[in-house]
């Protein structure tokens, strides 16, 4: 799983970040972005998806990687 | 202190300040929101107000038809004469971009989650010592003595002004906030403050220090000073913004806590449950409705709004709808999926946010650490405020 955060959406509600801190930083002025590339142990994939559905303004969206492209 | 008559249709002529939407706006949201999603009313001017999630979000994000230079839900009167000290209002809440954009960058790092932390422990020690004066009496009044004295003193100690004023300004916000239906009290209560501000301004141009407000004079924007009339007005959003809307969730959550003996208790016994309840109460007991001004006529969602109405921005009831939230009227402390919009959406997000989630947070676990079997000492003696800000103002309870 990766996720991605469209910073043009993200208004700093910090939702993402409270719920699962070792996925998403924050900076000084609330924006938020994903830690490293956006993929997600398995074991925070769970929480993953909470912090996308909890995202008050849609701002995380799981990215879909293409078939073809498996390796990374 | 409703100076208009009561409400007879809630669709066409309804009314904020009304004694029954103060009392339970709930079952008025959830008729309006099957009947007439966008109420109207023409008192206090041509006022519109959306009651479903998916309006309230889109009007919040269309800041090109909906502007923010009004956002008081009791519009001033046409005669009151313009501020003076403040032309532009209380940036960022009350600006547009680019005035919007730049002053709430100046804001944001003194609320962002950092900073936050570093406000933990006093608020904790705070509510300590304010249980510690009532705790031993088996009865408090939870608004007054407890809510109500929290947000006040953490934000004097952020802007660097002494709190033992902190009364004084809690009365000049509930001026402009709660009793802003009476003219002469909402522009007694803003004189004061601003007059206030002008004198702290004044001494900390002669000392600054580390606080908010020599922060705010010190910075530059395109390498010169900001304005002074922008520094009163960011000053004065702090303490007006930081005040009632945080003791009013910090009440309402009480008020649930004591009126719902199931959660009091499932809350005592999961405090791991504390992150998802904290969400939920401000979910369901969200207090803030803000204003947007109509910039041009435009046709939404089926409603003609011309340039100069005023749209109420119902963040309650959105957080209420049953297209979005399942159990929407229910208190369900571990909901999980909860996007919620207590904080508002779009540009305009709460930038208090993490301080308001902070104090409600610690407030409530101090409260049940100390006190967590407690009840209403008479339901009929609880009081609430509503309109801009809705939350309890008297709440006594008894803890035997």
């Amino acid at each position: 799983m990766k996720i991605a955060i469209d910073a043009s959406k993200c208004q700093g509600h910090a939702r993402c970040y409270a719920l699962v801190p070792e996925l998403f930083e924050v900076d000084d002025f609330g924006t938020s972005s994903v830690l490293g590339d956006g993929t997600v142990p398995p074991d925070l994939e769970e929480r993953a998806r909470l912090a996308i559905a909890n995202c008050p303004e849609f701002a995380i969206a799981e990215v879909t990687v293409p078939a073809e492209s498996t390796e990374r | 202190m409703a100076k208009t008559a009561p409400v007879e249709d809630w669709a066409s002529d309804f009314d904020v300040m009304d004694p029954e939407y103060i009392a339970d706006p709930f079952n008025i949201w959830d008729s309006l929101r099957n009947t007439c999603p966008i109420a109207h009313t023409n008192r206090r001017g041509s006022n519109w107000l959306p009651t479903r999630y998916a309006d309230v979000t889109a009007i919040a994000h269309d800041v090109g038809h909906f502007s923010s230079l009004e956002v008081a839900v009791i519009p001033f009167d046409d005669d009151e004469p313009e501020d003076p000290v403040l032309p532009y209002g209380l940036p960022p809440i009350s600006a547009d971009p680019p005035l919007h954009t730049w002053s709430r960058r100046m804001l944001l790092p003194w609320f962002s989650h950092r900073r936050v932390e570093g406000y933990e422990a006093m608020t904790r020690e705070l509510c300590k010592g304010l249980i510690g004066t009532f705790v031993d009496d088996g009865e408090a009044d939870a608004a007054t003595q407890y809510a109500q004295q929290i947000p006040v003193r953490v934000i004097a100690h952020i802007l660097g002004v002494p709190n033992d004023l902190s009364d004084t300004f809690t009365g000049w916000v509930r001026d402009v906030l709660e009793f802003a239906d009476d003219p002469e009290r909402r522009i007694s209560g803003m004189e004061g403050l601003i007059t206030y501000f002008v004198g702290e301004v004044a001494q900390r141009r002669e000392q600054p220090g580390d606080d908010l407000l020599s922060e705010l004079l010190r910075t530059e924007i395109d390498g010169e000073p900001i304005e002074e009339s922008v520094v009163l007005g960011a000053a004065a959003l702090v303490l007006i913004a930081g005040v009632d809307t945080t003791w009013s969730a910090i009440g309402s959550s009480l008020w649930h806590l004591a009126t719902n003996t199931e959660d009091r208790v499932r809350l005592n016994s999961e405090p791991d449950l504390m992150a998802t309840a904290i969400e939920e109460l401000l979910r369901v007991y969200s207090p803030v409705t803000m204003a947007r001004l109509v910039k041009q006529d435009v046709e939404f969602a089926g409603c003609p709004m011309k340039r100069g109405d005023r749209v109420l921005m119902n963040f309650p009831s959105a957080n209420r709808d049953p297209e979005v939230f399942e159990d929407a009227d229910k208190v369900v402390l571990d909901r999980a999926v909860n996007r919620h919009l207590a904080f508002g959406s779009g540009i305009h997000r709460c930038a208090g946010s993490n301080l308001a989630r902070m104090e409600l947070r610690v407030a409530l676990e101090e409260w049940l650490s100390r006190i967590p079997e407690f009840r209403l000492a008479d339901p009929a003696a609880v009081t609430w405020a509503g309109g801009q800000v809705r939350g309890p103002r008297t709440l006594p309870v008894v803890f035997p």
